[in-house]
């Protein structure tokens, strides 16, 4: 009787305890959210409502659809701060077609290709030339902005069609906009993308050393090309829905997206110096900003004071786990 | 190395000088003494910034939260003059220069003692110095009728045939130069950025100098502002906003290698005014103002093109060749 061992079972990734997933990142972020959610509810009898909460979720599908991009950039190592200028390229170039009587289908396809055209330009200048990407990404910034200056002026853009209007502000079922099940669905994607395939293995993996995944034979600036063409591909959408949303192009449009959008990345675990993420930090640090702006716009608190929430919070919640490890080994000074 | 960095600045200088000839060319007047005069005493603020800056990104930091800075003092300083006119000029300028360097302190206790990367810092407070604005000031601007005569005109007030906006621009950069050449936190500045393993080893305190370099562009943000209150006599949330990716580009113009140790006084100052020529050139040649943020983008990368052709690391070469085979 030869008894064949059965063959060992090796996993992919190894098991994680239980209390590892109690004190992890997004835990955390699910900790804020409830939170923020709760005092929301309190505060504010207007706050949980299907509609509010509906209207919530236009704070930050946009920003979050290119935070989804942006994630896996900065995973990388790299950074685009461009985005925002790329969303403002993208709106024009469709004024444009608008004035020359294109219809809806010819729009989204000039959007999403002038997105997809922008990111794969930063994409050759940083793997060709070998540029710093945030450098190179600021440059970018005020050249695609810049076009939409040259081009728009101080005038803007109207008589976008009707059907148009769909993106930026139809509703799929009940309460749920497009924009919001446009979100989940890309979020989907990039979570598979990242955590399920070789893809994302290598984009975890050149974030943290590219030079060895050079030599194990990963084409790191193919990789990054193309992180940086779906970062514009993902902009030249969002420009689609903000510009569907507004009815409207500016050249100012977007203006500052591109910090929020970092903030949303960082603010969702991912590490700045690349190498370390998750897409489901991202997709509840989206929700958290949502949040926090919404609420406190039924509190009537102006916008800018938002912004100090945000920005604290970005600190605390990058902060609080370095001085609670301090703490614990007693060396904080 | 040394003689590699003037070779650079040579180059950048001569591209100001065929800038201005072509300039010329279309407006005769431009490179009249007078004229360059005005263009340095308009680039006086984004020269200062610049240099602030250069200090950061020499330590492969970066400070994003100046231009915010820069708003939130001169609203700080605005809303003190308007209240107590009677402070002289010179202490609002102290004042400045406190309230800047505490933001800047901030920036930098972050950034040394919980080791947040200083992007990610100076993100976070970007959005709460600018907030920060609204709080103090209501959400209200500050108006030129508001200031006091002394607040406004202080820096217009010519001396030895030169405003004294210009004449504090001369001596913030003769003290960068001073400082960056001459003592001993300037060679710590350059070696933290060439080799932070290797500075500790030398027996730098890293995270030390990190603080001091953000109080260092503290400082100047908060000087920053006054100067801009004071020459564009009005103060709102709005005061640059957006401004600190300007500070950057000139920088980068400039030659200062973001990766960290590489870039000098002399390059920061070019820099800001290759900017400050464009902007103050395209209204007189007739360009539409619009152009303008296309043509410092294209600037921008076209320097980095430049600069990174001389900043290429070694160690990658042979990977390229064994790439090639």
């Amino acid at each position: 009787m030869t008894d064949t061992p059965a063959p060992r079972h090796i996993p992919d990734r190894l098991d994680k305890p239980l209390s590892s997933a109690i004190f992890s990142w997004e835990a955390l972020l699910v900790v804020i959210a409830v939170a923020i959610f709760a005092v929301n509810s309190f505060a504010s009898p207007y706050f949980f409502d299907p509609w509010s909460l509906s209207d919530l979720t236009f704070n930050f599908t946009e920003k979050g659809l290119i935070a989804l991009a942006m994630a896996l950039l900065i995973i990388s190592g790299e950074i685009d701060l461009s985005v925002a200028a790329i969303v403002a390229l993208a709106s024009t170039m469709m004024g444009m077609a608008v004035q020359a009587g294109a219809g809806t289908p010819v729009l989204v396809l000039i959007g999403i290709a002038v997105g997809l055209a922008c990111g794969a330009f930063n994409g050759l200048l940083v793997t060709r030339l070998g540029l710093p990407s945030i450098v190179v990404t600021i440059g970018t910034m005020s050249l695609f902005r810049g076009i939409a200056f040259i081009i728009l002026g101080d005038q803007a853009y109207k008589g976008y069609p009707e059907s148009f209007a769909f993106f930026g502000q139809g509703y799929v079922w009940w309460v749920f906009s497009f924009e919001l099940a446009l979100f989940l669905v890309a979020a989907l994607i990039y979570w598979f993308v990242l955590h399920r395939t070789s893809f994302g293995r290598r984009v975890f993996a050149i974030g943290n050393n590219p030079v060895a995944c050079q030599f194990s034979g990963v084409r790191v600036d193919r990789i990054k090309f193309i992180l940086f063409c779906l970062t514009g591909l993902m902009s030249g959408i969002a420009s689609v829905l903000i510009t569907s949303r507004l009815g409207s192009t500016r050249p100012s449009i977007a203006q500052g997206y591109e910090l929020e959008a970092i903030t949303m990345v960082v603010l969702g675990g991912v590490s700045i110096l690349g190498g370390a993420g998750s897409i489901l930090g991202v997709v509840l640090a989206a929700f958290i900003m949502g949040l926090v702006t919404f609420g406190l716009g039924l509190l009537n608190v102006p916008g800018i004071v938002m912004s100090i929430f945000i920005g604290l919070l970005l600190i605390i919640v990058i902060a609080l786990p370095i001085v609670w490890r301090r703490l614990r080994e007693g060396r904080f000074a | 190395m040394k003689s590699f960095l003037k070779y650079r600045e040579i180059w950048l200088l001569a591209g100001i000088v065929v800038l201005i000839g072509l300039i010329s060319t279309r407006f005769p007047g431009f490179a009249d003494p007078a004229n360059l005069r005005q263009v340095f005493n308009d680039t006086s603020i984004l020269m200062i910034l610049a240099l602030g800056q250069m200090v950061v990104i020499l330590t492969r930091s970066i400070d994003l939260s100046m231009a915010s800075n820069l708003c939130f003092t001169g609203m700080v300083v605005a809303m003190l003059n308007a209240a107590h006119p009677a402070i002289p000029i010179p202490v609002l300028i102290v004042i400045a220069l406190l309230v800047g360097l505490v933001l800047g302190a901030i920036n930098g206790f972050l950034v040394w003692r919980l080791n947040i990367p200083s992007i990610v810092v100076t993100l976070g407070t970007l959005t709460i110095y600018r907030g920060a604005t609204f709080v103090v000031s209501g959400g209200a601007w500050v108006n030129a009728d508001q200031m006091s005569p002394d607040f406004i005109n202080f820096q217009r007030v010519a001396f030895l045939g030169l405003p004294v906006l210009s004449w504090i621009a001369l001596l913030v950069i003769a003290l960068f130069f001073l400082v960056m050449t001459r003592t001993q936190i300037g060679r710590s500045i350059y070696a933290i950025g060439v080799n932070p393993t290797a500075s500790v080893y030398a027996g730098i305190d890293v995270g030390r100098t990190k603080f001091i370099v953000f109080c260092i562009s503290g400082m100047i943000g908060g000087l920053a502002g006054y100067l801009w209150i004071s020459r564009y006599v009005i103060a709102s949330v709005e005061v640059a906003n957006g401004y600190e990716l300007n500070i950057i580009a000139a920088c980068v113009i400039g030659g200062i290698s973001i990766a960290g140790g590489i870039g000098s006084v002399g390059g920061a100052v070019l820099g800001a005014l290759f900017l400050g020529i464009i902007s103050n050139a395209l209204p007189v040649i007739n360009i539409s103002p619009f152009w303008q943020m296309a043509i410092s983008g294209s600037a921008i990368i076209l320097a980095v093109v430049l600069n990174a052709r001389g900043e290429r690391r070694q160690g990658r070469i042979i990977l390229r060749k064994a790439e090639a085979a």
